[in-house]
Formats: structure tokens, C-alpha cells, sequence
């Protein structure tokens, strides 16, 4: 699973839980992929991601290199910047590991990249 | 300065004909081309006459349709042969720019309804000597190709004597027939029992006005084919579906003669099988009743093939029990409890999750079923927030068909438009299994238990 990914995901439909974000992470196989750059999407994408919640992430992974804690002004242009984001959305990748509902405590496993996200019957 | 319009013939394959139109018109408007008709498409009829303002328009149209065969710029379409040579005879003179001495060409001849022998062919291409050509003849690789065209209708059975139509230009494009073939399940590393054929699979990509750099969602998964197809049009794709085993894939096999699945199998390597490892996201093991997307996350497009209860079972995690409390003993191992999730279920979620998560614009691309006689379009599923812009059918049987519905985002929903609980569609499957011997709650059960089979087997293997 991607940090992209991550950034996307709420357990805010769990009974009881009223934000549910973000998930935290509890990993225990992290790789980091080589995905095609692409600087178009990557700026489309800026605007929609918490970034806060993207930085705690790879920083919880020990990915966090030199990613800037804010996103800097003019980022379009920015192609080292973009870069950077382009590696922490796309690339690093929990493939075993948990989601963990930040309120309800409850865990979501990640195994082989797939997280499953279903829930059981008394918990909706 | 003016633009020079030109006719051209656009040729069509005579599979999933009913889904022609909505194609050609979904890209002309991606893909910005003004293209005249001069005359207005029917049914059945192979070939359409238009025109455009530069040959760019055809090959980009071309380029990204399924449903078109071969592009030709046209030179001559008549009644009859005779015409035509009249035609071309004419014009002979401004055709000689076309070919320069340098310049190999080939003249193919289709019939299209009627069987010719090779022989009888290649007599029709010498009744075209007159023609300025002076480069050789080159029949693998020419420069130019040009195409004689004879259209004895569309009744295979008692083609007339003599063609309707006959028609005479050079080729400009093909469609994406080879594409297909490219992508096509027989060789494909990952299929499941519903795996969507390329050809339809790039369809609905179409239809969903795909474009490259979008975000594609397909909340229904199973395989992934309908990714495979908006992956190589350029989206960036997530799909989900309730099947653990699926999106693991460790489901039986969906080949005869595959006796067990390899390691291996999976979406993503579908993604990469065609290279476009690049453009998966993630799918996630997740009940579309129990949506994990935060709010704020917009798609551009949804395309999918939610469940209807005929090849698969149509389930959603719940329970009829009052107080379910599952204890912690069992929670590593257990499997939800499910309970039916019917079709106005499905397609009301659907509905309501695109009008709230499509940008404004963006598509909703599904298929719905359909008993043939009961079929008016307001039976369709509809929400305030998104226009109907397609509506094809596809027939299934005598008496069912799946159409390919594609809905357009008009506007924002109000809160209460999110909270719509009922969209008043008939249920499909009840009529279906009261047509069959099976109930719906049989057929339900066996599934379930052949699952619940299946889920033990694989957490045997694990240990
Ligand atoms: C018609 S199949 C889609 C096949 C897919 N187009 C492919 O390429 O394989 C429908 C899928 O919906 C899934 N499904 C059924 N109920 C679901 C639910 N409540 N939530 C999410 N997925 C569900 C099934 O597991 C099945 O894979």
C-alpha cells in the first residue's frame, strides 16, 4: 500500500468513530518501488493530500530523507520538490503491516500490499 | 485562413455495434474533434461518411477507438462501379500528387457481405489501371494503401447481386482492434469467472472519457480488467472488492486447465504484464456499503461492474441478529456474517458515492441488468447530481440484457441528496430466480458455502 493511498483512507464508518483519521501505521515490511515520474499528476495531487499526514507517514516508515515538512509556494515549478513527493506518495510501499483506527483502536492488516478494510458485522 | 473539409470513411467492426455511437460521440468531445457527419449514422450500416478539418482529427480519433475498424480518406463512394470509375477518372489529375514516382503503393479490395476468390479480386483492382500510380507495388510494407470497398449489406445470407455501395479512398488509420488482442484474457496472467473482455473493457475507458493523469476508482474490482483498459489510457487506478481471495488471488482457478493459481497472480501484475506497473495506486479488500474514502477525495472517473447476483453473489457484511458482538476469541479468524445486498442497494450506493466523490464533470461508466420487456429508461437508476449521457444495450438472452450506462456529474449534492436511501429500481434478480429453479436465497447460500470452503483451504495451506 501506497502513502497516497494512506493519505486517502478514514475509518470514520466504523460504529462509534467520528474522524478516523489518519490511520496510523504499524508496519513491519516496508520496500520502496520504482515508479515512472510523473510531474503533471504529482502537482494535480498536491492540493488534495494532508501533507502533514503524508510526513508523520514516511517519517513513521524511516523514509522521510530530505522531504520538506510544508509544501513550498510555486510547487508546480519545483521539480525537486515534486520529486520528492513523487517518492513518498508513490514509491515507498507498506507491503505487511496495520492500519489502526485512531479512535476505536481497531487494527486493519495489511498483508502483501492489500489492505483489508473489512469490517465484522457488529462494527457497523 | 479557411479549413479544407474532406470526406472521409470510417469503417467499423460489426461487434457491439449498439455501443458505436456513444463511443465516437464520448471521444469527440475528449478529444476536442469536430467531425461533420453527412449523414446520420443508421443502425447496422458499417461505414459512416464524415468529414474533417484535418487528417490529425482521424488518426487522433482513431487512435483511441474500439470500435473502428480502418480511416479512409475518401475519394469516391457511388451506387456503382461504373460511377465510381467515372468519379476517379475525373479527378485522376489532382490524385497524381498523391503519388510520386518514389512512392510503393498496394490497392486492397473488401467485400463486405459476399465472398470473393482471390482471383475475382485482384480482376476488380485491374479495372483501376487508369489510376496515376507510378511508384512499384509493394504488397507487405507499400507507402501508400489504398482500398476498394463493396457493400452487398448487411444480410450475410442473400447478399444482392450487385453492391449497394462501392467506395474508393486511401487508408489514413486502423482503430485499436490489435490492442485488443494485446490485451487479451487468453493470455492475460490474472483472470477471474467475470473478467471483462479488452474490447468492451476499453469501451467503458471511452465512455468514461479517460484521460491521461486522471484517478480512476472501481469499487466492484473482482480482476481488475476494467483498470487494465483506463491504466492504458493513461488513468492512475484503485479498484476494492469484498473478496479477500480475489484480490489475493487464491480463488480457484477460472481456467480449464489451470489446476492451481500461481504465486504470483494479481492485479498489479496485470499492471505490470503490460507495462503500466506505473499507473496502479492500490486496491483494497473493502464492502462498497462501507466506504474507507475520506470525503475530500475526488475521482474523475468510476467504472465498474457491480454484482448482480447471477454469476456471483451479491453480499454485503451485516447481520440480521440484533446485539452481534463478535468476541475477541474469535476476531483473528473471523469471517463476516453477510447479508444480501441487493441491486437497488448497490446502484443507490453507487449513485450517491460518485455524485459525492466524481470531480464535477467527471464519469460514472456501469453496467445495469435488464428484463428486455420491462426496460423504459425510467427504470434506470438516477440521481439529481448526475446526467444520463449513454445508454446502450447489450443483450444477454432472449429475454435479459446488461446495458452500459454513463453518467455525467452535473453539480455538487445538497447533504440530503447524499442521504438518499431509495432509488426506486426494480430488483433484477427478483425475477430472474423466480423464472429459475433456484431461489435467490439457495443460490446465495451455496456460494457462500463454496466460499467459506475455499477460505478454509486457504488458511489450511497458510499453517
Ligand atoms: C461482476 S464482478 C466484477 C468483475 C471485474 N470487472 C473483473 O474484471 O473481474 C463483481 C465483483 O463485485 C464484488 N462484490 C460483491 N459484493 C461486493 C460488495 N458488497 N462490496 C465490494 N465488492 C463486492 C465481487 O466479489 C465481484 O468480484
Amino acid at each position: 500500500m501506497k502513502l497516497l493511498t494512506h493519505n486517502m483512507l478514514t475509518s470514520k464508518c466504523i460504529r462509534g468513530v467520528n474522524v478516523g483519521y489518519p490511520l496510523s501505521i504499524n508496519a513491519s515490511d516496508v520496500r520502496v518501488a520504482d515508479v515512472d515520474f510523473n510531474p503533471d499528476f504529482i502537482s494535480r495531487m498536491i492540493p488534495k493530500i494532508d501533507w502533514p499526514v503524508l510526513y508523520n507517514a514516511v517519517e513513521r516508515l524511516g523514509h522521510v530523507e530530505d522531504l520538506p515538512k510544508e509544501t513550498p509556494v510555486n510547487y508546480e515549478s519545483n521539480e525537486d520538490f515534486l520529486k520528492k513527493a513523487h517518492h513518498a506518495l508513490l514509491e515507498v510501499e507498506i507491503i505487511h503491516g496495520e492500519l489502526v483506527c485512531p479512535e476505536s483502536g481497531r487494527k486493519f492488516p495489511i498483508n502483501n500490499g492489500i489492505p483489508n478494510m473489512l469490517l465484522n458485522e457488529d462494527e457497523i | 485562413m479557411s479549413k479544407m473539409w474532406k470526406k472521409y470513411l470510417l469503417w467499423f467492426a460489426q461487434e457491439h455495434v449498439e455501443f458505436r455511437v456513444s463511443e465516437i460521440e464520448s471521444l469527440l468531445s475528449l478529444l476536442r474533434i469536430h467531425m461533420k457527419y453527412q449523414e446520420k449514422p443508421r443502425d447496422l450500416q458499417p461505414y459512416w461518411v464524415v468529414e474533417f478539418s484535418s487528417e490529425d482529427d482521424a488518426k487522433l480519433l482513431a487512435s483511441r477507438s474500439v470500435s473502428l475498424r480502418t480511416c479512409l480518406e475518401l475519394w469516391g463512394h457511388e451506387p456503382s462501379l461504373e460511377k465510381l470509375h467515372n468519379t476517379l477518372h475525373a479527378k485522376a489529375e489532382m490524385l497524381a500528387s498523391y503519388f510520386p514516382p518514389n512512392k510503393s503503393f498496394k490497392i486492397e479490395v473488401e467485400t463486405f457481405c459476399r465472398h470473393f476468390t482471390l482471383q475475382e479480386k485482384v480482376e476488380k483492382i485491374e479495372t483501376f489501371s487508369y489510376l496515376p500510380l507510378q511508384g512499384e507495388v509493394n504488397l507487405k510494407s507499400p507507402d501508400i494503401r489504398l482500398y476498394y470497398i463493396e457493400y452487398y449489406g448487411t444480410k450475410a445470407l442473400e447478399p444482392p447481386e450487385l453492391p449497394y455501395d462501392v467506395f474508393f479512398g486511401r487508408w489514413v488509420a486502423d482503430g485499436l482492434r490489435q490492442l485488443s488482442k494485446k490485451l487479451s484474457l487468453k493470455t492475460r496472467k490474472f483472470i477471474g469467472n467475470t473478467s471483462m473482455d479488452p474490447q468492451l473493457s476499453l469501451l467503458m475507458a471511452n465512455q468514461a472519457q479517460i484521460h491521461d493523469g486522471d484517478i480512476v476508482l472501481d469499487p466492484f474490482v473482482g480482476s481488475g480488467s476494467l483498470l487494465v483498459a483506463a491504466a492504458q489510457f493513461g488513468a492512475y487506478v484503485f479498484g476494492s472488492d469484498i473478496d479477500y481471495l480475489m484480490l489475493h488471488g487464491r480463488t480457484k482457478p477460472s481456467r480449464i486447465r489451470q489446476k492451481k493459481r500461481e504465486n504470483d497472480e494479481s492485479i498489479c501484475a496485470n499492471m505490470q504484464q503490460y507495462n503500466l506497473g506505473h499507473k496502479y495506486l492500490d486496491v483494497l479488500v473493502n464492502d462498497f456499503a462501507m466506504v474507507f474514502w475520506k470525503d475530500s477525495l475526488e475521482f474523475d472517473a468510476v467504472i465498474t461492474d457491480p454484482p448482480y447476483g447471477i454469476r456471483e453473489a451479491t453480499e454485503r457484511i451485516g447481520t440480521e441478529k440484533e446485539d452481534c458482538v463478535v468476541s475477541d476469541e474469535h476476531l483473528a479468524t473471523h469471517v463476516p456474517a453477510k447479508i444480501e445486498y441487493g441491486i437497488p442497494s448497490i446502484y443507490r450506493d453507487l449513485l450517491v458515492f460518485s455524485a459525492k466523490h466524481l470531480r464535477i464533470g467527471g464519469r460514472l461508466v456501469c453496467w445495469f441488468p435488464v428484463f428486455r420487456e420491462d426496460y423504459t429508461e425510467r427504470c434506470l437508476p438516477q440521481h439529481p447530481c448526475l446526467k444520463l449521457v449513454a445508454n446502450s444495450e447489450q443483450p444477454l438472452s432472449k429475454v435479459t440484457s446488461r446495458r452500459l450506462l454513463t453518467y455525467e456529474k452535473i453539480r455538487q449534492p445538497s447533504q440530503s441528496e447524499l442521504e438518499i436511501r431509495d432509488i426506486s429500481i426494480q430488483d433484477f434478480r427478483e425475477k430472474y430466480f423466480v423464472l429459475r429453479e433456484e431461489t435467490r436465497k439457495e443460490r446465495r447460500l451455496r456460494e457462500a458455502a463454496v466460499r467459506k470452503e475455499n477460505w478454509e483451504k486457504y488458511k489450511e495451506n497458510k499453517k
